[in-house]
């Protein structure tokens, strides 16, 4: 999935979960998340993944994954199996993200989710300045070729959450060179969130 | 597309002997059967813990020849693009088995064979069997092989049935299990369409409830049922590619002569398949098909959670077994929380594809394999960790 992510989001959720914790990757692509997640924090790791290619890719790694469209939910999956649920780079590209949520506070304890903040300076100014629609180094594609569906700031994820009363237990803003801390909403390419129930 | 030099080269069929009356195999039925002979074949070598033995089970018309070459034949074994040297089953690093079903014609016990206590083929005299039993006796070939634990259990469609069943009756005995475009319980369509070819069968005077081995075979039924099966088989897809509307012969326009490319296929593969295959075998192996179930609780008989790995795999264009069953399969899986693969790969073969979809398969397989085998070094220190501990 989400093509140029810096390799810096996958240490901030290294930080995030314990050792040896239960893990499930929505939109794991070729895995690298979560076997590097397997090999520093001893975790359980599961993927789902849409892309038969990516799923190639992570069967080599070792890794068990899934063959699966996110919009399906995680049917099956019993309440509270994994203790974090990883949406990272995931939830701009589904359909149902009211449901894809829901699903993910239902089957994990936690749920860690990384998007790319569409209210980031350069996309404002894109818009405002040059009048086209926004890219940024966290927003690379054209407005044709884009996998995004979603497109949304780290204020309107805040809002959702006190609209679905989903408790936002930790944040964490990413710029290019590092964590933003100052306006992270103009200023944070992206943005990882950690909610839960 | 093989040559005789990336396969295991040539191979012989061995036969197992047991249940020696009076002690009969007992069947799901409540039956008895014995004599029971397996007919297997067997590739690469057993290491010294016997903890890389796989069995690979053939589906409907399956035999056990899954590869190599029998002296002077041309064609090799059913699955050698999967199992050979630096193949999926890689037979320079495990030991394959492959047997063929009791109920079948191609060296097991079935309805073709003698009764013992007559003297005559068994006809229709032979017991109903199920995919458990067929099970059961593969168990009883494991054990004379020395082996306790199969590293993987592995087939499609029918095979695919075998393999879950194994799970099913021996969850402690299989580290592994790859179901390959199958399901857990056989729908009304995949009964309909076997009915309509045992009907195909008993509708042939030639048939005679069973009783013909020493007449005429039901050649006609047979066939006609065999061109169903190859329909079912294939995809609309598959089919326009392969032969569209072309004729084989205008001459024979205007008849009904076999002049569609899709007719002569379908003729072909009909009496060919009369010469290799007992009309008795059809309708005993299919019923045993029909009855296979082992959704829901069926699956897990102990009850308890074993960790035992699956690879659960499906084909895109398979409308006979389609994904959905081998998602039920998934879904299954995941609400006992047991580790679980699941691709569905793209293919526009239909359900043929398990056969040749083989780049695909091998690329996964393979992966799967090594994974399921290193980890059992891990599992034997914990083991020993353990017995220090106790």
């Amino acid at each position: 999935m989400g093509a140029n992510i810096p390799r810096f989001d996958h240490l901030i959720i290294e930080g995030i979960i314990h050792n040896g914790a239960k893990v499930v990757d929505l939109g794991c692509g070729t895995g690298e998340l979560i076997s590097h997640l397997a090999d520093t924090k001893d975790a359980v790791v599961q993927g789902i993944e849409l892309n038969e290619n990516a799923i190639y890719k992570c069967v080599e790694k070792g890794l068990s994954v899934l063959h699966n469209d996110l919009d399906n939910g995680l049917k099956g999956f019993p309440d509270k199996t994994f203790d974090y649920v990883i949406l990272n780079q995931s939830l701009q590209e589904v359909k149902k993200v009211e449901y894809v949520i829901d699903e993910s506070l239902r089957v994990g304890i936690k749920v860690i989710i990384g998007f790319p903040n569409f209210a980031h300076i350069t996309a404002r100014a894109t818009l405002f300045f040059g009048g086209r629609a926004p890219m940024t180094a966290a927003l690379p594609y054209q407005w044709h070729d884009t996998p995004n569906l979603r497109f949304l700031s780290i204020y309107d994820f805040k809002n959702f959450c006190r609209w679905k009363k989903i408790k936002i237990t930790q944040s964490c803003f990413l710029g290019k060179n590092g964590i933003v801390n100052v306006f992270p909403n103009i200023f944070a390419l992206n943005a990882i969130f950690v909610i839960t129930k | 597309m093989e040559t005789v030099d990336d396969s295991i080269g040539i191979v012989e069929t061995k036969y197992y002997t047991f249940a020696t009356p009076p002690k009969e195999l007992v069947l799901e039925s409540g039956e008895k059967l014995g004599f029971i002979t397996l007919a297997y074949e067997t590739y690469g070598n057993l290491n010294a813990e016997k903890s890389n033995a796989i069995l690979v089970l053939h589906a409907f018309s399956g035999d056990a020849h899954a590869a190599g070459y029998h002296p002077g034949d041309n064609k090799p074994g059913w699955w050698n693009d999967m199992v050979g040297p630096g193949k999926a089953f890689d037979t320079d690093k495990y030991f394959v088995i492959c047997t063929n079903v009791i109920g079948g014609c191609k060296g097991s016990t079935g309805p073709s064979s003698i009764n013992p206590s007559t003297g005559k083929p068994y006809g229709l005299s032979f017991p109903i069997i199920t995919i458990s039993d067929i099970v059961q006796a593969q168990k009883r070939l494991i054990d004379f092989l020395g082996i306790d634990k199969l590293l993987t259990v592995s087939g499609g469609s029918m095979g695919g049935m075998q393999a879950l069943q194994w799970f099913a009756s021996y969850p402690e005995k299989v580290r592994s299990v790859i179901p390959i475009a199958t399901t857990m319980k056989h729908s009304p369509q995949q009964i309909a369409f076997n009915e309509v070819g045992r009907q195909a069968i008993m509708a042939d005077p030639a048939w005679n409830n069973g009783n013909y081995y020493d007449k005429t075979p039901p050649g006609r039924g047979l066939s006609v049922a065999r061109m169903i099966g190859h329909i079912t088989y294939m995809s609309d897809n598959s089919m326009e590619e392969k032969f569209s509307r072309r004729l084989k012969d205008k001459d024979d326009s205007f008849s009904f002569k076999s002049n569609f490319e899709v007719e002569g296929y379908l003729r072909y593969r009909g009496d060919s398949f009369v010469k290799r295959f007992d009309a008795n075998s059809y309708l005993y192996i299919t019923k045993a098909m029909d009855y296979f179930d082992v959704s829901g609780d069926k699956f897990f008989v102990t009850g308890r959670n074993v960790d035992t790995k699956f690879l659960v795999l499906s084909f895109k264009s398979d409308w006979l077994y389609p994904s959905y069953q081998s998602k039920e399969i998934v879904q299954l899986l995941k609400m006992r929380q047991v580790d679980v693969t699941y691709c569905e790969i793209f293919s526009t073969y239909g359900h043929d594809a398990f056969l040749l979809e083989v780049e695909a398969e091998n690329k996964l397989i393979k992966h799967f394999l090594k994974k399921v085998f290193e980890e059992k070094g891990e599992n034997q220190w914990a083991q020993i960790y353990r017995g220090l501990i106790i």
